[in-house]
């Protein structure tokens, strides 16, 4: 059934994102690995703006940028040029910004997300090359800001501009196209979206067909649908007391989930641009067909090969692509003789859903061992080798270790800091299946110690069965089967 | 013709403060200099592709190699303004 978006809500994005995977900046080889570096000490002339200095385009930085306006079905410009973009404030050293104005790199394109009813097509308006300001950082809270300190080590980072058409109809959709854009770009290796700043989304958002409001300053996804819904919520009540939206620009604050106006007194004609006489335009068709040799399978299609070759379902195939990463690895454990289906079960079920759970995401694979850092602090490191996966995969489905009992392992290689082995755990704790004798013993006993939840049971109570469930799995410390205990107990009770 | 609003306005987007007797001077200079402009714009182009570049040069790259940046004293060796390693500046508002 078609989604008849009752509200009439329209959001498009813009989405800036730093192609953080290149060695140097956009227009200096000052270094783009200054994450954890002192203020000012990835800077030069260039990208500090001074007198005379003369900016060079990385040539990488193109290529990226085909790259990307290929996976996005675009059109990639005959010509194209960058314009200066003239405005006043501390976080741009040289008074303008170096972007692409009306001959953008990247023209009309499109990407296919999982809508509100199905498969949507989120058509992309353009993409365009520019350079990252600095970073600027109060002294102080904003409000009560006494200076501001000015770090440049940002500046000229290659950044790629992303903009969308107002085709979403949720902050959900939204979202789900964020998501998905985040993963091409990681197929495409031109990004890592773990690095702090490296990508933020400004969203147009309108309601029933009306006037569009800008929310600005958004940096993660769960912000985009958190501020987008408060948007959404503001500008209804506004009309339902009788109100009018205003054509604005506001800002989220994410600590308080809420969007702010401000008020701006810069239009586009403001910004007077013209076209940057230091860089000469570019005509780089010609490099499409090479590039188009190197473009990686993409997330559509991995995840139709995935369904088609390792006979899973969809679910687990979109889970398993949704990360390039994981899809490696998961590709990896199957390398190694395992049946694919109870390996998607566990790849993309147990193990990604305990990665989530624990706030890990995803940031290496060497072939080997996949690794992860914990999303709110980078610090904190663990990882999960292939081998461990097949081994645990191999017992579960030899039938040598219980479900739960898998499950226990994965936290406990998780969490551990140790090297063992899912067999070594399994010795260790005693997860091994229980015999069926055992369990046996451990139904029989539940049994007779509990007669109240037994009479209640063949009085009708059907909760009092997963009461006894427990009892037998915590006498059996987990082991036991729960399907089997199950159907050992109604075959005691109820013969 | 450019007013004494516009003279204000361009004053704010530069960030620079304009008294009352600047606004009108620099009113008059820009006025005059539009003037010339028009003058050029007189002149028959309809049929000329417009020049950006005296040389017709394309596709100016440099490869993706790190070079050495400055030392964090010397960056900073213009300024009186400074503090922890950045410039800085005063509140924005």
């Amino acid at each position: 059934m078609a989604y008849e978006n009752p509200d009439g809500i329209r959001i498009g994005l813009e989405i800036h994102v730093q192609l953080n995977k290149l060695k140097t900046k956009m227009f200096c080889g000052c270094s783009t690995d200054y994450h954890n570096a002192a203020p000012n000490t990835h800077t030069c002339p260039v990208c500090l703006g001074l007198p005379g200095a003369l900016p060079v385009l990385n040539k990488k930085a193109v290529e990226a940028a085909i790259k990307v306006g290929l996976a996005l079905e675009g059109e990639i410009a005959e010509e194209t040029q960058f314009h200066r973009k003239n405005y006043f404030y501390p976080d741009l050293p040289k008074g303008f910004q170096v972007t692409q104005y009306d001959y953008p790199i990247v023209g009309k394109g499109k990407v296919v997300i999982e809508g509100e009813d199905g498969e949507h097509v989120v058509g992309i308006t353009r993409a365009h090359l520019e350079e990252d300001p600095g970073k600027l950082v109060h002294i102080g809270s904003i409000e009560k800001s006494k200076g501001v300190l000015i770090d440049y080590n940002r500046s000229g980072m290659p950044l790629i501009e992303t903009v969308t058409e107002p085709d979403m109809r949720s902050p959900k959709e939204a979202r789900r196209f964020l998501d998905k854009f985040r993963n091409i770009l990681e197929y495409l290796d031109v990004f890592d979206g773990n690095l702090e700043g490296a990508m933020r989304v400004d969203a147009n958002v309108s309601v029933y067909w009306g006037t569009r409001v800008e929310v600005k300053n958004i940096s993660s996804h769960k912000g985009v649908e958190r501020a987008l819904l408060y948007e959404i919520m503001r500008q209804k009540n506004v009309i339902r007391r009788g109100g009018k939206i205003t054509q604005e620009t506001r800002h989220f604050d994410e600590g308080r989930g809420v969007t702010i106006s401000m008020r701006t007194k810069e239009e586009a004609e403001d910004y007077r641009y013209f076209r940057e006489p230091d860089l000469m335009p570019m005509r780089v068709t010609g490099w499409i067909p090479a590039i188009k040799e190197t473009l990686p399978e993409l997330p559509d299609a991995k995840r139709a090969r995935f369904i088609e070759q390792y006979s899973i379902t969809d679910m687990h195939a979109r889970a398993l692509t949704s990360k390039i990463m994981l899809a490696d690895f998961y590709e990896g454990v199957c390398a190694k003789g395992v049946d694919p289906k109870t390996a998607a079960t566990w790849a993309a079920d147990v193990f990604l859903g305990e990665l989530n759970y624990r706030d890990l995401a995803i940031s290496s694979y060497d072939g080997k061992t996949i690794g992860f850092i914990h999303a709110k602090d980078p610090a904190v490191e663990n990882s999960f080798k292939v081998s461990d996966m097949v081994e645990l995969v191999t017992l579960f489905a030899e039938g040598k270790v219980s479900d739960r009992a898998a499950v226990e392992v994965i936290r406990i290689i998780l969490d551990g800091t140790e090297e063992k082995t899912p067999s070594q755990i399994i010795e260790e704790k005693g997860l091994f299946k229980a015999e069926d004798d055992l369990v046996t013993r451990a139904v029989a006993e539940t049994i007779a110690e509990n007669t109240a939840a037994v009479q209640d049971y063949i009085g009708g109570a059907e909760k009092s069965l997963n009461f006894l469930v427990g009892q037998v799995m915590k006498k059996t410390k987990g082991t036991a089967d729960a399907k089997t205990a199950r159907e050992l107990i109604v075959k005691e009770l109820k013969g | 013709m450019i007013t004494k609003e516009d003279v204000e306005h361009i004053g704010w987007l530069a960030r620079i403060e304009i008294n009352e007797q600047e606004t009108v001077e620099y009113m008059e200079k820009l006025n005059s200099v539009l003037e010339y402009f028009g003058q050029i714009d007189e002149l028959p182009t309809e049929d000329v592709a417009p020049t950006y570049h005296v040389a017709e040069i394309y596709n100016v790259f440099r490869e993706d190699m790190v070079e050495e940046c400055l030392p964090q004293e010397i960056v900073l060796t213009n300024t009186e303004h400074k503090q922890d390693g950045a410039f800085r500046v005063p509140k924005i508002g």
